[in-house]
């Protein structure tokens, strides 16, 4: 079976848990930006976290479908409509052959999913089927989709079996707000900051900018200030850069001092601006679910602090699967 | 939180949150550096530690992930630096790489339309080229001095990252020698495809089109990066490049250069490559001498 998209969306694309083990060589993980989401929507409709969604970006696609079709729309609050009529979200959804499903203005966040029993069933490149559209490989011919395309669905696991539960509680929804907190760790170059610009960076608020996508998000604030120096041979004249480096998924860079940088799940993986610390994996979802104008500050928390954080998002996912009655 | 500890001849050990380690082995580039990270790269991946997911080797740091929840924090760090320092006490062993000879055409017309379009705010000298600007900042006679002095001598292959597939290159020549120029202004949102860049002591292929602050000198030939493998040299991976390679470039003309085209479009294009094994201390004791000897393995293939 497949869907068809009458119309695409701004930036809908093929995503999973992405791909590892080629970031030595320039290719980024890709995968859904709010794996949260993704992966309950996932369980809604009978599928494993390893299934491929799409992921709509503001502005969701319309499409139909070829054969009768269970579907589950997760993540950020929008108006889910199957057949022009108002339908909910975290909800399983059923879809006869023919029914279109699409969206109205998304309500706050910026992504939402879109997971089919079966899921998306687009070749696998590397391992994964996620769209990495800066070098054209994975999902749909390596790129967004488009009106037109015929996106094929797999065939459903176990034979077809659904969980109990039609819908995700009200309390393992993500809540999608105008403020907040992200964690980091501080490291990597943080010593090359002054006192005062470590200072502005954990006090100061800082707001998403418009200059946010898969591959990372702009911050503006306070700004910081580095450390004069003599620079090192290679490292390029301004105090925030350093000899070219590779860029931990989630860390932060401020080039120039100015609006701060955090690298996301398509991150260029490396370059030559210095780093200041590193949102903890538990907040990466978080930080995927910022829509410009977010008001944001960053924690300090240790390592162990994160890896703590890190436990207790995984069993949280797992009571929101038993909730559900999924394994 | 990081410590600058830069005097020491030992790697900085410090967290990119709580799924990577970074090591810097230097803050400054040199050539002994970079075969210090890809020594511990080389030993690390070959140690085989459940749980490292991705190791990274740059310029002159090293970046390893790894998931937590298989193999703890301390546990890795304690392997690197087991590493690092069984590899301080032993000489260096020789790096088993390959020299490739890559096709450039200088001063080319794809990047100078690009060019064109990001002067005033974007570059140092708008008025005038970017090889012209190189060759002025490097005190060279004129844009076809800075050519010979960029293609007359190798470079290695010293990270591959950015974008998939770009490889970072450092000429296998003295400091005094190195070509140094600074990035644009401000990076400019679009550049070609298999450009020739350059920016601090570091030159590049950009394997895909898109943005970039490097200088912009020619236009490489040949696909880098090729996702549907068609040609024969990406049979085994859709990356070319890997840290280690030594690369030679050589200048071609518009006539050359469109007949290597055909030659892709037929799918016939081979790099001109030979196996070598990289030597640092004679690399470091005699650049240039030890350079004609590389070299030499691209003679009668």
């Amino acid at each position: 079976m497949a869907f068809d998209i009458k119309s695409p969306g701004l930036a809908t694309t093929v995503q999973d848990q992405g791909r590892t083990g080629h970031y030595n060589v320039g290719i980024p993980q890709s995968g859904s930006m709010d794996q949260y989401s993704a992966e309950l929507g996932n369980a809604l409709v009978g599928n494993t976290a390893r299934e491929a969604v799409l992921e709509c970006t503001y502005l969701g696609p319309t499409l139909t479908t070829d054969q009768d079709a269970v579907v589950a729309v997760t993540g950020a609050p929008v108006e889910v409509k199957v057949n022009g009529q108002p339908r909910p979200q975290w909800t399983r959804l059923q879809l006869a052959a023919g029914d279109e499903v699409s969206f109205g203005v998304i309500q706050g966040g910026t992504r939402y999913y879109i997971a089919v029993q079966g899921g998306i069933d687009v070749p696998e490149v590397l391992g994964s089927r996620s769209t990495y559209s800066l070098g054209a490989i994975g999902g749909f011919q390596g790129r967004k989709l488009e009106a037109g395309d015929h996106v094929p669905v797999g065939t459903p696991l176990d034979g077809g079996a659904l969980p109990a539960a039609e819908a995700v509680p009200e309390e393992f929804r993500p809540v999608f707000s105008k403020e907040q907190e992200v964690r980091i760790v501080l490291g990597l170059y943080d010593h090359r900051l002054t006192d005062e610009g470590l200072e502005n960076l954990l006090n100061g608020e800082w707001k998403v900018t418009p200059v946010a996508d898969r591959m990372g998000l702009r911050y503006s604030g306070p700004g910081v200030k580095w450390k004069e120096r003599e620079q090192p041979f290679g490292a390029g004249s301004d105090p925030s850069n350093i000899v070219d480096a590779g860029y931990a998924v989630g860390s932060i860079q401020i080039p120039g001092g100015t609006q701060p940088i955090v690298l996301h799940r398509d991150a260029v993986s490396g370059g030559g601006y210095a780093m200041v610390g590193t949102v903890i994996s538990a907040d990466m979802d978080l930080v995927a679910r910022a829509a410009p104008g977010t008001s944001t500050r960053f924690v300090a928390v240790s390592l162990e602090e994160a890896l703590a954080a890190r436990k207790e998002l995984s069993e949280r996912k797992k009571k929101a699967k038993a909730a559900l009655g999924a394994s | 939180m990081s410590s600058p500890e830069t005097a020491s001849m030992e790697a900085r050990y410090t967290w990119g949150g709580d799924e990577f380690l970074f090591v810097e082995v230097s803050e400054a580039m040199s050539l002994a550096a970079n075969f210090k990270v890809m020594s511990i790269a080389e030993k690390l991946a070959a140690a085989e530690l459940q749980g490292i997911v991705d190791i990274c080797p740059a310029n002159a740091s090293l970046l390893v992930r790894f998931d937590p929840d298989v193999l703890p924090p301390a546990t890795l760090e304690e392997s690197v630096r087991a590493i690092e320092s069984d590899l301080a006490h032993h000489q260096l062993q020789p790096l088993e790489t390959r020299i490739v000879e890559v096709p450039v055409w200088y001063d080319d017309p794809f990047t100078a339309e690009v060019a064109e379009r990001f002067r005033e705010g974007f570059h140092q000298e708008p008025g005038g080229s970017d090889i012209d600007y190189a060759a002025k900042v490097n005190n060279l006679k004129d844009a076809a001095e800075f050519i010979q002095r960029h293609h007359e001598q190798p470079w290695l292959v010293s990270m591959v990252g950015f974008v998939a597939g770009l490889p970072f290159l450092f000429q296998l020549v003295g400091r005094e020698k190195q070509l140094e120029v600074p990035k644009y202004l401000s990076p400019r949102t679009d550049t070609p495809k298999l450009t020739v860049g350059h920016g601090g002591c570091f030159g590049c292929i950009y394997s895909v089109r898109g943005a970039g602050g490097y200088q912009m000198f020619g236009v490489a030939a040949a696909p880098i990066f090729d996702p549907a493998q068609s040609l024969a040299d990406f049979k085994d991976f859709m990356v070319f490049f890997r840290p280690g390679d030594i690369v030679k470039f050589k200048p071609v003309t518009e006539a050359e250069y469109n007949s290597i085209q055909d030659e892709i479009s037929a799918g016939t294009f081979r790099y001109r490559q030979a196996p070598v094994t990289f030597d640092l201390s004679k690399a470091l004791a005699d650049p240039e001498g030890y350079n004609q000897e590389l070299m030499e393995a691209l003679n009668g293939i």
